[in-house]
């Protein structure tokens, strides 16, 4: 194959498509390299924070087929860890608190994946729900988490020990480094053969073991992988904002991520990246307006409106309309 | 003092019995999802949303139009049981044929839009109702001190639950929703009335939440997130139970509740998470729950 240089239609066709889809990130990537010079950068970094998280729930629902709703429990243990390291102990340096927290929250991936993933569909979900309430118990009691006020002035240090991460700008460019990791960690994943055994299992579960494959091993690194990434999500969260508290492990959270993902498009790439800019940025306007205590009404409300006739979500949505126009 | 394990036995007793009271409305809640589940197939998550409605709407109603607890009891299920037909005619109708997660997700997005309005109505604190006259006071039952209301929550419990499971186990309207619930298609053939079937069962296990939230009213604070946090410890009961048999729900809402009563006496900071942690054993040791059926 290596000698022919002619090459067929289709291969051509799907280099095409690789080459857009390389130059869509490398475009997408220099607006988010200016995006602090136009933009708060505070505020961008939310959004990526809650991008990466709601990038790996996706994994699980739209890649898996699995809803979890018991998210909140990663960001929060990744959130946790990472402020109390940080906080006891000042030499730490940032991206060490950060890999503490993720593991932190890998580990309890793994013990949630393995309780979890005994049952399918609908009883997934309650139990995730189940299991991450318990863990907002533990937090709520445990001595060291601050209870309900959580934790408050986590340093952000410096990063390596040497650039100073209390200057917004080199943190918005570090939690872009962070995002971007995650995001090509979840790519490569999706377009990967654990990827596609993955997505065979979402559409036919019975199948998917008949052909051999190990079912349960499949969904439980889908699982841990979410999971850490989740942390992951929530330990830079933690180093931005300095804090961590309950609100990240309230069950609340676990279905805010689900929201992102349903507006923006499950089992796109780019969906719970749009949706979580969306939710974070009408959560930030509508705190500022008359209608702040109607957060959750509205919320609720486009989770209804979402799932009676918008079930692709916006990325879906576009896609759709770009196979149908360009095809 | 008569003792058990180092506690008097008026604690034990008497933290058994709110262990049983909150067991009695586990039961109610894990019923009503149960019965929704066994035809709709979906979760209902606005089944907490749906209880506090009914403890609400006793509230007001007393406050506004002067309607009596017994009234109330008998009413408040039916306007918030209409409710639920006008959810399942008007929302979950249009997504019965897709992924059944999508109810789960819709009755969830219900969920925050009822208990959003009444927080912004109400705030979070709770209010107070007041236990109905003839129920008020206790009885010395030697070895513990009773209150009324308590017994009187125990019993009409077990009344409906056992009357729910006498209609679906006994009559002819039982066996056509247990017949749908094996399959609608062949049903609908035979020429039963399917989609009313739907409506109704909705219909009725919202009912049953409300009735569990008029019980409520005067145990607990009636406040606008008094269901959300109920209605987790009840996913974990259902998890645990299994959702297959009507009594197997009712046993294990109470055994959950016992449980729930002994860990606040023996190791108090372990009570909001033992019945997590049994779910988790269950889970391990027999995955489709105590009751269920492997699916």
């Amino acid at each position: 194959m290596a000698t022919t240089h002619s090459l067929t239609p289709a291969m051509q066709r799907q280099r095409n498509a690789r080459l857009r889809r390389s130059a869509l990130y490398l475009a997408l990537l220099a607006i988010a390299l200016v995006a602090p010079f136009v933009a708060y950068p505070v505020f961008l970094m939310k959004v990526l924070c809650f991008a990466l998280f709601a990038c790996a729930f996706n994994l699980l629902l739209g890649f898996a087929g699995l809803l979890s709703f018991g998210h909140a429990a990663f960001l929060a243990t990744g959130g946790y860890f990472t402020g109390i390291m940080l906080a006891s102990y000042p030499g730490l340096t940032p991206e060490l608190g950060i890999l503490i927290g993720t593991s932190a929250a890998v580990v309890l991936g793994t013990l949630f994946g393995v309780v979890a993933i005994r049952r399918q569909g609908i009883y997934f979900a309650m139990v995730t729900l189940a299991l991450a309430q318990m863990m907002f118990f533990f937090f709520v009691q445990a001595p060291f988490t601050g209870g309900e006020d959580g934790l408050h002035g986590v340093p952000r240090g410096e990063l390596f020990g040497l650039i100073s991460l209390a200057d917004n700008l080199n943190m918005y460019y570090f939690v872009l480094a962070v995002f971007v990791i995650g995001f090509a960690l979840i790519q490569r994943t999706v377009h990967s053969p654990f990827g596609q055994v993955l997505k065979a299992i979402r559409e036919n579960e019975p199948r998917a073991v008949s052909l051999g494959y190990n079912v349960d091993a499949y969904k439980l690194v889908a699982f841990i992988i979410s999971a850490g990434l989740a942390g992951l999500a929530g330990s830079t969260k933690t180093v931005v904002f300095q804090l961590a508290s309950l609100t990240d492990a309230h069950w609340h959270m676990s279905g805010e991520v689900i929201l992102m993902t349903l507006l923006g498009g499950v089992g796109t790439l780019f969906g719970p990246v749009v949706g979580a800019g969306l939710v974070v940025s009408l959560q930030t306007q509508l705190a500022q307006s008359p209608l702040g205590n109607w957060v959750s009404v509205i919320l609720g409300a486009i989770f209804v409106i979402c799932v009676l006739s918008f079930r692709s979500g916006i990325v879906g949505e576009i896609q759709k309309m770009v196979r149908k126009n360009f095809k | 003092m008569t003792m058990i394990f180092g506690v008097p036995l008026a604690v034990f007793m008497g933290q058994l019995m709110l262990g049983l009271i909150n067991g009695a409305f586990y039961a109610l809640l894990s019923l009503g999802l149960a019965v929704i589940f066994g035809l709709l197939k979906i979760i209902n998550f606005a089944h907490g949303a749906q209880y506090m409605l009914g403890a609400f709407a006793a509230l007001l109603g007393l406050q506004y139009l002067g309607i009596n607890y017994w009234l109330a009891l008998l009413l408040v299920p039916l306007v918030v049981g209409a409710l639920g037909v006008v959810i399942e005619r008007t929302l979950l109708r249009r997504i019965a044929h897709l992924d059944h997660l999508y109810g789960l997700l819709l009755t969830y997005g219900l969920a925050l839009i009822f208990e959003g309005a009444l927080i912004n109505f109400f705030g979070v604190s709770g209010s107070s109702y007041p236990v109905p006259e003839a129920l008020q006071g206790g009885l010395n039952l030697g070895f513990m001190f009773l209150p009324t209301y308590r017994g009187w929550v125990l019993v009409a419990a077990l009344v409906v639950c056992l009357g729910t499971w006498f209609m679906i186990e006994r009559t002819r309207l039982g066996a056509y929703l247990r017949a749908g619930t094996e399959n609608p298609a062949l049903m609908q053939a035979f020429g039963v009335n399917v989609p009313l079937l739907i409506t109704l069962t909705y219909g009725f296990g919202v009912a049953l939440a409300a009735f569990a939230g008029v019980l409520a009213a005067p145990l607990y604070p009636v406040s606008p997130t008094m269901g959300s946090s109920l209605l987790i410890v009840v996913f974990a009961v259902v998890v645990i139970g299994g959702m297959g048999s009507i009594l197997g729900a009712v046993l294990t809402g109470l055994g959950m509740g016992l449980i729930e009563g002994l860990t606040k006496v023996y190791y108090p900071e372990a009570a909001n998470t033992v019945i997590f942690l049994v779910m988790v054993v269950v889970l391990m040791l027999r995955p489709a729950g105590l009751f269920g059926k492997e699916a």
